[in-house]
């Protein structure tokens, strides 16, 4: 499970710095969307990956043994909450500089600018 | 409940300044009374941390190392103080530089709750809480850099650069808990001393990109120039003297107390980052066309300064990091604010369009004079001590051709800002027109601060034996993690 999940990190990050490197706005904002996931799924297999177990601490023990822990998960949590709220903002910028300059090309303003 | 006071006064002046959307004039009242309640906080937090050294306060009572806490120490306590008097003096330049459309769109909240991520991220004991202030920071400024830019690019470049830190910082944070089980920041020194392992140092590497870009060291410095000369000056002033010294402030935090770093990969890493930024900050510089574009690259070469001193990491080194950084709130925000005032009376901040100045307005010509002359580090202003002791630390430690460096640094700063001052203040402008005068708003902020840079050159002892001090706090951290994690103190006088 854990290597399948590393797969998937990999893939992401290679995937969204591919992305990245178009120089233009969307791309590039789609490109960090899939590397900040791939950090959230980094994040959550450091928790332990497990399967089926019932969230309930049986009544003779202290804690829930070989349990997945929970605090990842909460920081992957607020994670996606600021990501998510980034992320909308940015795609906001990146419209209304398309409007404002007819293209997504990050560079173009600054062509413009020397020329 | 001290410590909380600079997260909650400016939220509610953030809040309350929304309330009163529709009266500007009372807007404005809420807005500085609000960043004078945090220099008064900040002070008070600085009075108590010289008195009985650093102290922590845990949110709810949940005992460190399960619940949020705060800690201050010198260093947090002098950068939230700083914080407060930048935003004074920032608003009251705002006053006459900040237009009605942009207050309109909300510039007093936003630059508010940036005050809040920024005293946040210097308070907090928690890494993962410092990842959150962050954040807190960075999306109003990226606000604040939307509102008052007429284009776009330079806030879409800010905004793509940074979030790429933003991911870097998450993703380390997430490795430190993988690897170590806790995130509170004087639980980590204890559960990493002696660990130089693979995660460990992954997660380090993470975290020196999410603050070197954070701080705007170069290779990661892309984004500063590109954008910091977009908004209104009293807004670029907050950036510049601020926004960086959070990326300094981590740094400094987290490689002495959670990363062991001397003689790690990690202080070569610091080290390399340190010297190339102080080489392309201050070329790029000498070619920029206009006073915040050369302000901009400055800034990168200022802040390797700061970073070279942490990476040699002796005491005296790093006292003069601290000073370094301390003083250069004060300089960067004179000069942004300079830049404003000669944009106000020439009609504009180009290096060949401004100028006369100073046949005009001789003392507001020399009002930019002297942060201009303090970034050079030329006596008797501020910036000359934290430049000397940075040059005897890296001859104490042997390494002359660092003290080498540090001198070229200023030998090239001096020229960008000669030629800064020649150029936009000292020459006749183009029109030959008289400038406009200056408005007592613009005027005071700067006066304020030329007086406390030149009475921070003059008066400097008490200022290095308080960096010499942090310095020490720094190097050991004893009292800072018996303040968080409530033992009793162990010889712990300041």
């Amino acid at each position: 499970m854990e290597l399948l999940l590393a797969v998937l990190v990999g893939a992401l990050v290679a995937a969204g710095a591919y992305l990245m490197m178009s120089g233009r706005t969307l791309p590039y904002l789609f490109g960090l969307t899939m590397i900040s996931n791939a950090a959230n799924l980094a994040i959550f297999a450091t928790g332990r990956l497990t399967f089926g177990k019932p969230p309930l601490v049986p009544g003779d023990a202290e804690t829930l043994a070989g349990a997945a822990n929970p605090l990842p998960q909460a920081l992957i949590l607020t994670a996606i909450v600021i990501g998510f709220g980034l992320l909308v903002f940015a795609l906001a910028l990146a419209l209304k500089s398309y409007r404002g300059l007819g293209t997504d090309d990050i560079d173009a303003a600054a062509a413009e600018e020397r020329t | 409940m001290l410590l909380f006071l600079p997260l909650a006064l400016p939220f509610t002046t953030a809040v309350l300044t929304l309330l009163a959307w529709r009266t500007p004039g009372l807007r404005r009242t809420i807005s500085l009374a609000g960043a004078l309640a945090l220099l008064v906080s900040g002070g008070a937090i600085l009075a108590r941390v010289l008195e009985t050294g650093p102290f922590a306060e845990q949110a709810g009572g949940w005992p460190a190392p399960f619940g949020i806490t705060l800690v201050a120490d010198g260093l947090a306590a002098a950068f939230v103080a700083l914080t407060g008097l930048t935003a004074v003096l920032a608003l009251i330049f705002a006053r006459a530089d900040v237009t009605a459309a942009e207050e309109h769109a909300g510039f007093h909240p936003l630059v508010h709750a940036m005050l809040a991520g920024i005293s946040g991220a210097f308070l907090t004991g928690d890494l993962f809480n410092m990842y959150v202030w962050f954040e807190v920071m960075l999306i109003s400024t990226f606000g604040l850099l939307v509102i008052g830019s007429g284009t776009l690019d330079g806030a879409m470049k800010y905004v793509g650069l940074n979030l790429i830190g933003t991911v870097a910082f998450i993703t380390g944070v997430g490795l430190l808990y993988g690897t170590t089980g806790a995130l509170n920041m004087a639980d980590l020194h204890a559960r990493l001393m002696d660990r130089a392992d693979a995660p460990v140092l992954v997660a380090a590497a993470l975290l020196v990109f999410a603050f070197a870009a954070k701080a705007a060291l170069a290779p990661l410095h892309f984004w500063l120039p590109a954008s910091y000369h977009t908004p209104a000056f009293t807004t670029s002033a907050l950036f510049a003297a601020l926004l960086t010294k959070v990326g300094v402030y981590a740094l400094l935090r987290v490689f002495s107390l959670v990363f062991d770093t001397p003689g790690t990969p990690i202080a070569s890493l610091l080290l390399g980052l340190a010297l190339v930024s102080m080489l392309i900050g201050c070329l790029g510089a000498l070619v920029m066309p206009s006073v915040r574009r050369v302000l901009g690259f400055s800034i990168t070469a200022s802040i390797g300064a700061m970073v070279l001193g942490l990476a040699v990491g002796t005491p005296l080194a790093l006292a003069a990091a601290v000073l370094y950084a301390g003083q250069d709130v004060l300089v960067k925000a004179g000069l942004f604010l300079g830049a404003g005032a000669i944009h106000r009376t020439t009609g504009s901040e180009d290096l060949a369009r401004s100028g006369g100045l100073w046949r005009g307005q001789p003392f507001v010509a020399l009002l930019i004079l002297v942060p201009a002359l303090a970034l050079a580090g030329m006596p008797p202003f501020s910036g000359f001590w934290p430049k000397l002791m940075l040059v005897r630390a890296t001859l104490e430690a042997g390494e002359g051709w660092l003290a080498a460096a540090v001198l070229v640094m200023g030998l090239l700063t001096l020229i960008a800002m000669a030629r800064v001052w020649a150029d936009a203040v000292w020459a006749a402008g183009p029109a030959e027109a008289t400038p406009a005068r200056l408005p007592a708003a613009m005027l005071v902020p700067l006066a304020v601060l030329a007086v406390l840079v030149v009475a921070a050159g003059i008066w400097a002892g008490p200022l290095v034996a308080f960096a010499e001090t942090v310095a020490g706090q720094i190097l050991d951290p004893t009292a800072y993690i018996a303040a968080v994690m409530g033992q009793p103190v162990a010889g712990g006088t300041p």
